[in-house]
């Protein structure tokens, strides 16, 4: 079991007006910068930077980042230079990028180098997911919609190849183009850091990760059409010729632990509070349609079962209440006597190999993240380890997500190969 | 009047990777009509006027409506080369050719590429040059009902308005719009529905007479861009209709119908 920490680092900011529940619901792309206050940012960067580092003490496996651009919901517009800071300050724990967009980079070379660059600085501990991005990311960097799917598997093959293959080579391709490639950093990880893809809408991007063999990551969907999502890569994976596990398999979802169910509920509630995130359900703020209709973003026809409950809930009519999604395990908040429970139930029913709890999100504060990551660390996560290693299942840093091999059998078998394969 | 009711052929054109959808309708001199960025409009009255003097001919751009999708075609100068092509195949030479918006765009590169094939051009409300004031209307962020709303002065004074914005479009109506928004997507995203180079090309176009239309009151592609149409076009005219927007095709088609028909015979 790999277990990771994730919060979509909201700007928080009461005075702004726009505050979710205690304030005006933010609208898709209608918000101007012009309320964003200097202080109050630098005050928040380094606040989530500094949970980050006490996650990692209270025994995280992975410290979770994720990138959105020009909306107050998510701080995160360059991930990568969060991932850098984490590189150099934290020690253990993997830094999982879920992820870069890949089709806005007009430039991926720059990617490579910047992965890299992580990569060597945090001595191979990083994971780097890649994302399509939602329309709100090739607005903000104007990305062609149209071409968003082919730039996105171009781009990751292009970075692979930029990854494993000695330069310089050549790429012709039909929307990169390099006639000298040949990056003077090359990661630490052989053959690479691993890969692994975040989503919730794209029937596209669940059956290409299960052809790449790449984890998928469902995030903060409900269980029964997260388990359909899963099925559809387990269909892909058996007409490619094997047979996914818990290794292919993450599930991120709100998890809070506090000293009392009181507590717990009072604090768990700040998960629908805050400024409006159009993932955080029961605060999704209002959508704008044209944005969900960006020309050509996503093949029409071609979703997931969770589509309908990532999308459609937008808006208001068909929001789920806080309570609607404490019954049905979304939201799971408690002491750690009543959470563990809950959680295995979440384990037992999605079988993920790796799992992210999102805390410390909304209009909660960094004494209420401090107080749930110790008592995670403390109670929580020696818990889940125990209900994960009785229910088999295992991480892809334990099994190898292509072969469902264990990696103590790859590594008995070629010594030589896995130098530096993802695991400690 | 049969004019009232005249109705269009459809036949299949064949290009190397697949088929275009192209309406036909009346006798006469050839006269090709390019839609613009939702794909075509249906058979309106200007199009019915227009059968009765001229043979029309309404294709639908590569990748709108019914016509086949081309994954190779990623700018509107790549359809243009198309249609040459499918000009060059009917055997079809010294055309009048009329753009609407987007398509008005396309009409303009093509006459810039092969100048001798047409011996009129009317651009409607073209897009494909950058105004110096003013910005051209974003139909990407906005949605294609919205786009069309924005497309006349007063909606509720213009008679065809609910024929092409239904009140309640149907399902089909609503795919072909997200259709055409797509294609238009695939070929004009970046830079936003205009090329750079459009206006130094089209100085070439010395001889082609080119008339210029616009509605006074364009709130889609600003009056500018029709300026720097007509002074990269040499000899060519503009002509503004007043109390119209976008589309004077549709808004005022009396008086575009005889500016048009005055030019074109």
């Amino acid at each position: 079991m790999f277990i990771g920490h994730f919060t979509e680092r909201p700007y928080q900011d009461p005075k702004s007006g726009y505050f979710g529940a205690t304030g005006k619901s933010i609208k898709d792309l209608t918000v101007s910068n012009d309320i964003y206050d200097p202080m109050l940012g630098s005050d928040l960067y380094n606040r989530y930077l500094d949970e980050k580092i006490y996650a990692e003490e209270m025994g995280f496996d992975g410290l979770m980042l994720n990138e959105h651009h020009s909306s107050p919901f998510c701080m995160g517009s360059t991930v990568n230079v969060e991932a850098s800071i984490l590189a150099r300050i934290t020690n253990k724990a993997k830094i999982v990028l879920l992820g870069n967009v890949l089709p806005i980079w007009d430039d991926p070379l720059w990617l490579v180098e910047q992965l890299a660059t992580i990569d060597m600085i945090s001595k191979g501990r990083l994971v780097s997911g890649w994302v399509r991005g939602t329309a709100r990311e090739s607005v903000a960097h104007n990305s062609p919609p149209a071409y968003n799917w082919e730039r996105f598997q171009e781009a990751h093959e292009f970075i692979i190849k930029a990854w494993t293959e000695p330069g310089p080579f050549r790429w012709e391709g039909k929307h990169y183009q390099y006639r000298y490639v040949n990056p003077w950093v090359r990661p630490y990880q052989k053959p690479h850091p691993p890969i692994m893809l975040p989503g919730v809408v794209s029937r596209d991007s669940v059956m290409w990760a299960a052809r790449q063999r790449i984890p998928y990551i469902m995030l903060a969907t409900q269980l029964e059409p997260t388990r359909q999502s899963f099925e559809v890569y387990k269909e892909t994976a058996r007409e490619e010729g094997y047979e996914a596990g818990p290794q292919n398999f993450g599930y991120l979802w709100k998890v809070h632990v506090d000293e009392t169910e009181e507590l717990a509920e009072e604090v768990a509630r700040k998960f629908v509070q805050g400024p409006s995130n159009p993932f955080n359900a029961g605060n999704e703020g209002t959508a704008n349609p044209a944005l969900n209709k960006l020309p050509g973003m996503t093949s029409r026809r071609r979703t997931l079962p969770t589509a309908q409950v990532a999308t459609a809930n937008r808006g208001g009519q068909l929001s789920r209440s806080f309570e609607d999604q404490v019954s049905d395990h979304t939201i799971i908040s408690g002491t750690p006597k009543t959470v563990i429970p809950k959680i295995r139930h979440v384990l037992e029913y999605l079988r993920p190999g790796s799992v992210f709890f999102w805390d410390g999100d909304g209009a909660m504060t960094h004494d209420d993240q401090m107080r749930s990551l110790r008592l995670m660390g403390e109670e929580v996560l020696p818990a889940v380890r125990e209900i994960a290693d009785e229910l088999g299942l295992d991480s892809p840093f334990e099994v190898d997500p292509k072969t469902g091999k264990s990696f103590d059998v790859i590594e008995s078998e070629s010594a030589d190969e896995i130098a530096a394969t993802p695991g400690d | 009047m049969a004019g009232e009711f005249s109705q269009f052929e459809e036949q299949e054109i064949m290009i190397p990777e697949g088929k275009l959808q192209m309406r036909i309708a009346g006798e006469g001199e050839p006269l090709l009509l390019l839609h613009g960025e939702l794909g075509f409009p249906g058979w309106m009255k200007y199009h019915r006027a227009l059968s009765e003097q001229f043979r029309v001919m309404a294709p639908s751009h590569p990748g709108y409506d019914g016509s086949d999708r081309l994954d190779w075609a990623m700018h509107v100068s790549d359809l243009a080369g198309v249609y040459l092509q499918v000009l060059d195949d009917l055997e079809l030479s010294g055309i009048k050719m009329v753009g609407f918006s987007m398509g008005g765009w396309l009409a303009a590169e093509m006459a810039a590429m092969d100048p001798g094939k047409f011996s009129k051009l009317v651009l409607v409300g073209p897009m494909g040059v950058k105004p110096e004031e003013g910005e051209i209307y974003d139909l990407f962020l906005n949605l294609a009902t919205e786009f069309l709303e924005e497309s006349f002065l007063d909606p509720n004074l213009v008679e065809e308005y609910a024929t092409l914005r239904p009140d309640e479009p149907s399902p089909e109506q609503e795919e072909l719009w997200e259709v055409g928004r797509e294609q238009s997507a695939r070929l004009a995203w970046k830079p936003f529905m205009y090329n750079p180079t459009l206006p130094y090309l089209l100085r070439r176009l010395k001889t082609l007479q080119t008339l210029i239309v616009s509605g006074k009151q364009d709130s889609i592609v600003p009056i500018d861009s029709m300026r720097i149409y007509n002074e990269s076009i040499p000899g060519s005219s503009l002509s503004l209709i007043d109390q119209s927007g976008h589309r004077p095709e549709i808004e005022k088609p009396e008086e575009f119908l005889k500016l048009l028909i005055n030019f074109l015979k």
